[in-house]
């Protein structure tokens, strides 16, 4: 079992000191492409946080059968057979959700942090808290996807939440800007994500060095 | 090391972790073909569902008693609707009489890459209707051709085609205004409504040209 003093530290780890987006900067890719707006960013983490809880308890399980030389081979091959299963169990069952999903599942495969995480933690720590991590360092993604798919998209075209109707018909997305609002379509495109997010990283950086020097 | 103990060599290693990879492999490939075979039933009726979401969309389903998607008339693969394979029409029926037909067309020039249509003809090859199914045109500026990202939520860009007579059309009009032609376009975005009233146009010539065989019963 794990104590109270593991959880927070792996929780604390992957909120924050270990941010998969600004900290580590892993897996800007599929980050930068999906993050036009908030349900996108958000929609691509919480599928994220699902293969990355998978795949760790299962590689931790594993970890004693798996060979120390072949052990990323191993590894990949685990990762990509579980997002094509969730990948196939979402197209089957929830297909509302496949449809907004679908394109970010097969990228998640070329989401580095997942083998990263794999190989730095359950590849040498029991299931549970491998489980635990990957959930961990997958909140530490959707908070930071869903403020930058938020601004990208507020700045952008103005709104909020578009493309919910296709989540749960019957909610609309929220006009924040007025009608009027020509649009900043730089924000929407690839340049404006990285524009974003060096001033998410900056802001992260800001608070870290206030706190280091009251 | 015990005499039992095999000598531990570079090829012993190397063989060994083959061997554990190739295990792997084939655990791993049936746990993916299990999964594939489990869901495939369900994934084909979502499909069919989306399709008729799609075909909804062009033809309301009160014009029709049949079921299109499994009504279709296959053609020769036809280069003019951006199609290497051959080409699927569905046929809309009412009381046993083709009430519309629905034709999938792709435009290969759109500003990022193909956009895929589905437009619905009246026998007569009138267009009934037109949506963009799937393009990944700059979000802003050319996804207008999508009636749910246009900003005129009164009278989308994509519905200037409704009711359209191909056939009473001269080629010369077959544009945007800004060209000379007669279908209005944003201005800083006339790459992708080019790319959609060409292969509008297209289909409905090709449509057109092969009229007795795909109206035949």
């Amino acid at each position: 079992m794990m104590t109270l003093a593991e959880l927070r530290k792996i929780a604390a780890h992957g909120v924050w000191t270990q941010n998969t987006s600004l900290v580590q900067i892993l897996g800007l890719c599929p980050l930068l492409a999906v993050t036009t707006n908030l349900i996108n960013g958000v929609m691509l983490s919480l599928a994220t946080i699902l293969v990355m809880a998978l795949s760790g308890a299962v590689v931790s399980s594993l970890r004693k059968l798996i060979p120390h030389e072949i052990r990323i081979p191993v590894f990949a091959l685990i990762v990509a057979t579980l997002v094509t299963v969730v990948d196939l169990s979402f197209n089957a069952g929830l297909h509302q959700l496949y449809l907004v999903l679908g394109i970010f599942i097969p990228l998640i495969t070329t989401n580095c942090i997942v083998l990263a995480r794999v190989e730095a933690y359950a590849s040498k720590n029991p299931p549970l808290q491998s489980a635990l991590d990957g959930v961990c360092m997958g909140v530490g993604m959707l908070w930071t996807l869903a403020l930058l798919g938020g601004l990208r998209e507020l700045i952008g075209q103005g709104t909020l939440f578009s493309g919910i109707d296709m989540l749960f018909s019957g909610l609309a997305p929220i006009q924040v800007f007025p009608a009027g609002y020509p649009g900043f379509p730089l924000a929407m495109l690839p340049p404006g994500a990285f524009i974003v997010l060096g001033c998410l990283i900056a802001w992260k950086n800001w608070i870290e060095a206030r706190r280091a020097s009251p | 090391m015990t005499p039992a103990d095999p000598p531990v060599t570079a090829v012993g290693v190397a063989a060994r972790a083959a061997c554990t990879l190739f295990l792997f492999t084939v655990v791993f490939v049936a746990i993916l073909s299990g999964a594939h075979q489990w869901t495939l039933p369900a994934v084909e009726a979502a499909a069919a569902r989306e399709k008729m979401k799609r075909i909804d969309e062009v033809l309301p389903r009160e014009r029709y008693d049949n079921e299109p998607l499994d009504d279709a008339v296959t053609l020769e693969a036809a280069p003019e609707l951006g199609f290497d394979e051959p080409a699927r029409i569905l046929r809309a029926r009412r009381d046993g009489r083709i009430v519309a037909l629905v034709v999938e067309a792709v435009a290969p020039d759109g500003y990022a890459g193909p956009i895929r249509l589905l437009i619905a003809f009246e026998p007569d090859g009138r267009v009934i209707g037109a949506r963009a199914v799937a393009h990944r045109e700059t979000p802003g500026l050319g996804d207008y051709i999508d009636p749910r990202k246009d900003r005129d939520q009164a009278r989308p860009w994509i519905t200037q085609f409704d009711g359209l007579n191909p056939a009473a059309i001269d080629a010369r009009e077959w544009r945007v205004k800004k060209d000379g032609g007669r279908f209005d376009a944003l201005a800083g975005a006339t790459v992708t409504p080019r790319a959609v009233i060409r292969a509008i146009r297209q289909a409905a010539l090709f449509v057109a040209a092969r009229r007795e065989r795909i109206l035949a019963p």
